[in-house]
């Protein structure tokens, strides 16, 4: 259905990351630095309620006592991040403010989405996924509307949710990943200017799926979008998002929040495709990826987290589950490559609360390069959680013999009813395995993409269909220069 | 098709194949027998350009060309296929889309047109039935929780569906039942032709009573001590290597 976008992306396969075009659009910037008055700009350029700015603020005053003090846990290395020489806020310049229909788009922004093979109106409708794609900060446009409409789905960006929906997202925002969280979750709190918001009627099992694609374009921007997904009770909804970014030199801030929140009952399956400019082969520019992702469960309720992480200079991410309700379920696949200089400290965290909860982490990593790949976990199993169950896989693949992989896997057990297993490996793609492939007629590069496409085997399966494609794909740009 | 003159070869900085002659035309089917540790796997492997087994003197012409410092995969596709004794397993990788992946660019060198699924589909499942492999195992992943056996026999399935010119069969017949040994020996009897060549390595004479070779090498620490044709190998089978060496050895002294 969509092999015609994954091919059409793909097509120029070079060794250089291949979606480093800048589009060349005027771009409505608020001025650098962060203060209180941009926090106000920003809350006032979106015409906000008073709650809305009030909570930004809230983020913001926190988030000054910091100090700028991130946190320093993880094992990564990276140039500080110079907090007031970035703008928190570019919109795209167009007509209107907010464009009504795909229309109104400034048709160069539509040619960028092609270019990434993101066809906004005739694919996405071929492919049954609608898109909201989110162009710097601002939602561009979202297409697939009326079927979802009538299914009473609602999936607008944050910014038309805040004006059409205030009721929900006041609920809701937050109420996974309160502002006070963490030192980025509280800046995106303070200066975030869209994202997408997805809301879910009870027993509706929505009817496509939903995907948002993110892009940063404009020079010194930190993208800061904010996501919210409800999916009321007995509901279920699957929602994918992609991510790229243009060639630049100095390094880009991306500080994203994600919260789902599944009510008693409900489904929600979250895969990501992580591609962001991972910096050049020397480890210069690349995209600083620190991102908040956490999902809450009630009685009954699954969140599943699939994700492939193939970009960034620096990935510093951990979407997770707070197992609340009584027999939930809470899963994390995931498959993380680091090539050149790149560094990935990934994982997630199992929180299980409620009785008979259930929880399935299977992590791969793979390292190429200098590349370095942390896995990062926590089983959290709380006295009230009777008879929950975790299971956890973490495997790590090598490639040659300058990159590194770590596993830290926290278990803390709270209630003596707890199963745990915990399996983890390292392996290195070996020479007999190598030759195997090549006595058989592929070359090197061939051998090598084929035995790591097999070590993610598992987690690709997670993945619907197009997106799986996609995803090898990926893989093997990702890899070239580090085999053969 | 090949010719192997005075190879020296070594694995670690040991020697293992001290002047090695062999000539090996099209149509043939050779038998290279000799004693655990006499370097016969080293002459298939080497052939084949397993990293590892260093080339020290010698040539290894093989349709007039000379092999010594070309890839393995670039052997392969030039008609070499080494059914090893060991083979390794790929996990997650299908068994399918591994040897569809093989062929293919076997195909693409040849220039002919890649298969297509459907017509690949048919084929494998052809020949999985040829070889007499379980249809649950070739849905499987490379060699993943096989047993030896199974292993050989999947060696024997890649063998018949890449139909290479030169076939380099490493112990294939060691650890097989006599049923598994008898269909191997069928599929290879079955593909013998007058373009196509196999070299057998092997410890015992038992697969030789099913395929009836056009000569038997004799080799011994690292040297072809005997030449004859399968007669050689019913006298081995009488004497064993002692009883067919020393005389040889006292003969040539």
């Amino acid at each position: 259905m969509t092999n015609s976008r994954v091919i059409s992306r793909t097509s120029s396969l070079d060794n250089d990351y291949k979606y480093g075009f800048v589009t060349d659009i005027d771009s409505d910037f608020a001025p650098k630095g962060i203060s209180e008055q941009i926090v106000r700009l920003i809350s006032e350029k979106k015409d906000e309620p008073e709650w809305l700015l009030d909570w930004r603020l809230k983020a913001y005053r926190h988030w000054v006592k910091q100090d700028f003090k991130e946190p320093s846990w993880a094992k990564i290395n990276y140039t500080p991040i110079d907090y007031q020489d970035i703008y928190y806020y570019a919109a795209p310049k167009s007509d209107n403010d907010s464009p009504n229909s795909l229309d109104e788009v400034d048709p160069e922004l539509l040619e960028t989405f092609s270019k990434l093979g993101i066809p906004l109106q005739e694919q996405a409708q071929l492919a049954g996924v609608a898109v909201d794609a989110v162009f710097d900060s601002v939602s561009v446009a979202t297409t697939y509307q009326d079927q979802l409409e009538k299914a009473g789905v609602i999936f607008c960006s944050m910014t038309e949710a805040v004006r059409n929906h205030p009721e929900l997202v006041q609920k809701y925002l937050g109420s996974v990943v309160p502002y006070s969280d963490n030192f980025f979750a509280t800046l995106n709190s303070a200066v975030f200017s869209d994202g997408s918001f997805v809301y879910v009627p009870p027993g509706v099992r929505c009817p496509i799926e939903l995907m948002t694609y993110f892009r940063i374009n404009a020079l010194d921007t930190g993208q800061f979008e904010r996501t919210l997904i409800i999916a009321d009770e007995g509901s279920y909804v699957s929602y994918l998002e992609g991510c790229t970014a243009p060639v630049r030199k100095t390094h880009q801030l991306h500080a994203a929040v994600v919260e789902l929140v599944a009510l008693d009952g409900a489904e929600i399956k979250y895969s990501t495709l992580q591609n962001w400019y991972p910096g050049d082969k020397n480890g210069e520019g690349g995209v600083y990826n620190f991102v908040t992702k956490r999902g809450k469960a009630s009685n009954d309720a699954k969140i599943s987290w699939t994700q492939v992480e193939t970009g960034s200079a620096i990935t510093w991410k951990y979407p997770s589950v707070i197992l609340q309700g009584d027999n939930s379920t809470g899963e994390f696949y995931s498959v993380a490559l680091v090539n050149n200089h790149q560094q990935a400290d990934t994982g997630t965290k199992m929180t299980h609360i409620g009785k008979n909860t259930k929880s399935t982490i299977v992590a791969k990593g793979i390292s190429a390069g200098k590349g370095q790949s942390t896995y990062r976990g926590l089983v959290q199993i709380m006295p009230s959680a009777t008879g929950a169950t975790n299971f956890t896989q973490c495997d790590s693949l090598l490639v040659g013999d300058e990159c590194g992989a770590h596993t830290v896997p926290y278990i803390d057990v709270r209630n003596p009813t707890a199963k745990m297993e915990h399996e983890a490996s390292t392996s290195k793609v070996s020479d007999d395995q190598l030759f195997y492939a090549q006595q058989r007629g592929l070359n090197e590069e061939e051998a090598h993409y084929m035995i790591i496409n097999g070590f993610c085997r598992g987690i690709f399966q997670e993945l619907p269909f197009e997106f799986a494609m996609e995803a090898q794909q990926l893989l093997r740009v990702s890899l070239e220069g580090a085999v053969g | 098709m090949l010719e192997i003159e005075q190879l020296h070869a070594s694995v670690e900085g040991t020697k293992i194949l001290k002047g090695i002659d062999l000539r090996v035309n099209a149509g043939e089917v050779h038998a290279i027998m000799g004693p655990n540790g006499s370097g016969k796997s080293t002459l298939a492997n080497v052939i084949a350009g397993r990293p590892g087994y260093e080339v020290t003197g010698g040539k290894i012409n093989y349709e007039g060309q000379d092999l010594v410092d070309t890839t393995p995969d670039d052997r392969a596709l030039s008609g070499i296929f080494l059914a090893m004794q060991y083979p390794v397993e790929l996990p997650g990788v299908r068994n399918r889309q591994f040897i569809k992946a093989a062929l293919d660019a076997l195909r693409n060198r040849r220039g002919q047109e890649e298969l297509t699924a459907r017509e690949f589909d048919t084929l494998y499942r052809a020949k999985v039935e040829d070889i007499g492999m379980d249809p649950d195992l070739s849905r499987r992943n490379v060699n993943e929780g096989f047993s030896g056996g199974e292993k050989k026999r999947n060696e024997m399935l890649q063998l018949a569906i890449l139909e290479p010119k030169l076939a380099l069969l490493d112990e294939t017949d060691s650890g097989l039942d006599i049923d598994a040994l008898r269909t191997i020996a069928t599929g290879i009897n079955g593909m013998r032709s007058s373009d196509r060549a196999f070299i057998l390595v092997t410890h015992y004479q038992r697969i030789l009573s099913y395929i009836n070779p056009d000569y038997v090498h004799v080799l011994v620490d690292g040297q072809i001590v005997r030449q004859g044709g399968s007669e050689l190998s019913e006298e081995l089978e009488a004497k064993g290597y002692k009883g067919l060496i020393e005389p040889a050895n006292r003969g040539n002294s």
